[in-house]
């Protein structure tokens, strides 16, 4: 029988093929939790007796949504997860280090990969061919103890990507495009697979960022098939051994396609406050920003920090807009800083911070006040996402976020690209 | 088993955001305090004025956002008998099964603030009394009904002491 991709890596860890619909118990190969989901399942461990790590080396505990902590709450939330990693030896990613899925796409996720997260945004891993999923705190401890879970084979939705972006278009744009066509339940239950030449032709980091907000449409993970690029990029990290070519069969059955054209895309943003709620730039042209927030696991790598640089070098931030840019994690952040972006953000007038989620999921440093306007780089525009049910978050490239910090409005990009 | 209670109603996309906000996170480590803010987003006097056994029913993609299984949680340790929505975001609706908490797949269009209703379960029906209407809901997946019956996830581990579903 001819698989996707998400049924082959299904099939290959139990030993059997698998058809959608069908429920399964699989082994897992990573686990993960973060600062804000782990305490709790942490807890239902003890509960059950189980305080323990099945394979502590790909077990990771994340500190990165309140890093460094705002709070004792949290701190000594936070002193839960090094207590745990202390008895159990698995790993634990500290403040300093950014954020999970970064770091997961960085050192711990490969090709063939069960991965399971207590972080919806797991899917990020996608991009590297592995099966990897966001999950409660529960299912996820229960993983970690055990090294197992259960799973519906799902469907998969095929995302064709022919052509190439024109300027100032980006994978950012695409998957904003793509979730206001199908909408933010056009694939509930279902795994996206992205393929075609325009896939083929993607960066890594434009893969992430695609596979990233894969649950912004309903679906479980975005998947990539795995290659040269993906070599490089695990060679690049020194895990060259981990990689495995995977793609799906000729002839796989898919629930349904659809195909994008990259070259008829336009800047594209979501307005508040669903994901689906998409236009292109030229519909929201003018729009007042009072802050400006450039990171996360979507667009926080260092090509997004790249972007934006050459649009913010020489320039300034309006008076009247805040910029904050955050590297996804401490590598980024270490090669934007012997890049010298990080100085040209500062000479914008942008406050660099370490890296971390704080902002994107409204913990703090960027918490927005009452009816203000946030331009973001994120996932999410939800109400009260960054801390304020008042406020109001419109989501778009790293290079619409640069120039828009410029001008203070919302603005076109290509104004600024050369 | 039959339950009784009371329709809060709520729109369509009602967000882990809307649920469990983010400005909370301190909390998440106190859920009983977490819990008076439940979907106070959505509507503020939710929380504080709901009885014990009244039903959350909203629109299309109830639970969509994060992971955080705090949301059904802290819906249920409010009291709240089951949710009934047009369709339910994935990881929400996982959650919610692992937490013991009933989530119903209905047509929710029809059912008014405070109208007053009657959940069976096993049935798989919702019986309107406001309005003298009954509703069906497709039954749970095996699976889930069979988590959901053990009383969760944790509860089937500790009955079973591992996963017994296949």
């Amino acid at each position: 029988m001819a698989s996707t991709l998400a049924e082959k890596i299904i099939a290959a860890h139990v030993g059997r093929e698998v058809k959608p619909g069908e429920i399964v118990v699989t082994g897992v190969d990573v686990t993960a939790l973060q600062d804000g989901t782990g305490p709790l399942a942490l807890q239902q461990l003890e509960e059950l007796g189980m305080v323990r790590a099945h394979n502590p080396a790909k077990t990771i505990l994340f500190i990165d949504h309140a890093a460094p902590s705002p709070r004792k709450e949290l701190s000594n939330a936070h002193m839960s997860l090094r207590a745990f990693a202390a008895k159990t030896g698995a790993v634990l990613s500290e403040i300093s280090e950014g954020v999970c899925h970064q770091r997961l796409v960085e050192n711990f996720a490969s090709p063939g990969d069960i991965l399971i997260g207590a972080d919806s945004h797991t899917c990020t891993s996608g991009a590297l061919a592995a099966f990897s999923t966001g999950m409660g705190s529960t299912d996820v401890g229960i993983g970690i103890a055990t090294g197992k879970t259960w799973l519906k084979v799902p469907e998969t939705l095929r995302v064709e990507i022919t052509g190439e972006f024109g300027k100032g278009v980006y994978a950012k744009d695409l998957i904003l495009h793509l979730i206001g066509e199908i909408g933010a339940d056009g694939a509930t239950y279902m795994a996206l697979e992205f393929t075609g030449p325009g896939a083929k032709a993607m960066t890594m980091s434009e893969r992430f960022t695609l596979a990233n907000m894969a649950v912004e449409a309903g679906a479980k993970t975005g998947l990539f098939a795995s290659d040269e690029k993906t070599r490089a990029w695990l060679e690049e990290h020194g895990r060259a051994e981990d990689y495995q070519e995977l793609a799906a069969d000729e002839g796989a059955e898919y629930s349904r396609t659809v195909t994008i054209d990259a070259s008829s895309l336009e800047p594209t943003v979501s307005a508040p406050h669903t994901v689906d709620n998409t236009r292109t730039v030229s519909e929201a042209v003018g729009t007042k920003v009072d802050q400006v927030f450039i990171g996360t696991c979507t667009n926080g790598r260092i090509e997004d920090l790249r972007i934006a640089a050459d649009i913010l070098r020489g320039q300034e931030r309006n008076p009247s807009t805040r910029l904050i840019v955050t590297p996804a994690s401490r590598t980024v952040y270490m090669q934007a800083a012997d890049e010298g972006l990080l100085k040209i953000f500062a000479e914008a007038g942008a406050l660099v911070t370490g890296p971390g989620c704080g902002a994107c999921v409204g913990v703090h440093g960027g918490i927005l006040g009452d009816a203000e306007v946030c331009l973001a780089t994120q996932n999410r525009n939800f109400q009260g996402r960054m801390g304020n049910a008042e406020a109001f978050i419109w989501l778009g490239s790293p290079a619409t976020a640069a120039a828009s910090a410029i001008t203070g409005v919302i603005t076109d990009p290509r104004e600024f690209i050369k | 088993m039959i339950l009784k209670g009371r329709a809060w109603k709520f729109g369509d996309s009602i967000s882990t955001d809307h649920i469990a906000p983010g400005r909370y996170f301190h909390l998440r480590t106190n859920l009983p305090e977490l819990a008076k803010h439940v979907l106070e987003d959505a509507n503020a006097d939710f929380a504080s004025q709901m009885q014990p056994g009244d039903f959350v029913v909203a629109g299309r993609n109830f639970g969509l956002g994060s992971s955080r299984e705090h949301a059904p949680r802290i819906i249920k340790l409010a009291g709240a008998g089951a949710v009934m929505a047009q369709s339910f975001a994935r990881i929400f609706f996982r959650n919610s099964i692992n937490v013991g908490l009933p989530v119903l797949e209905i047509d929710t269009s029809g059912i008014q603030q405070g109208d007053e209703l009657e959940v069976d379960l096993e049935a798989g029906t919702v019986r309107n009394v406001t309005r003298d209407e009954t509703l069906t809901f497709a039954p749970l997946p095996p699976v889930m009904v069979k988590i959901l019956s053990d009383g969760g996830l944790v509860d089937h581990f500790k009955k079973y002491g591992d996963f017994n579903l296949e």
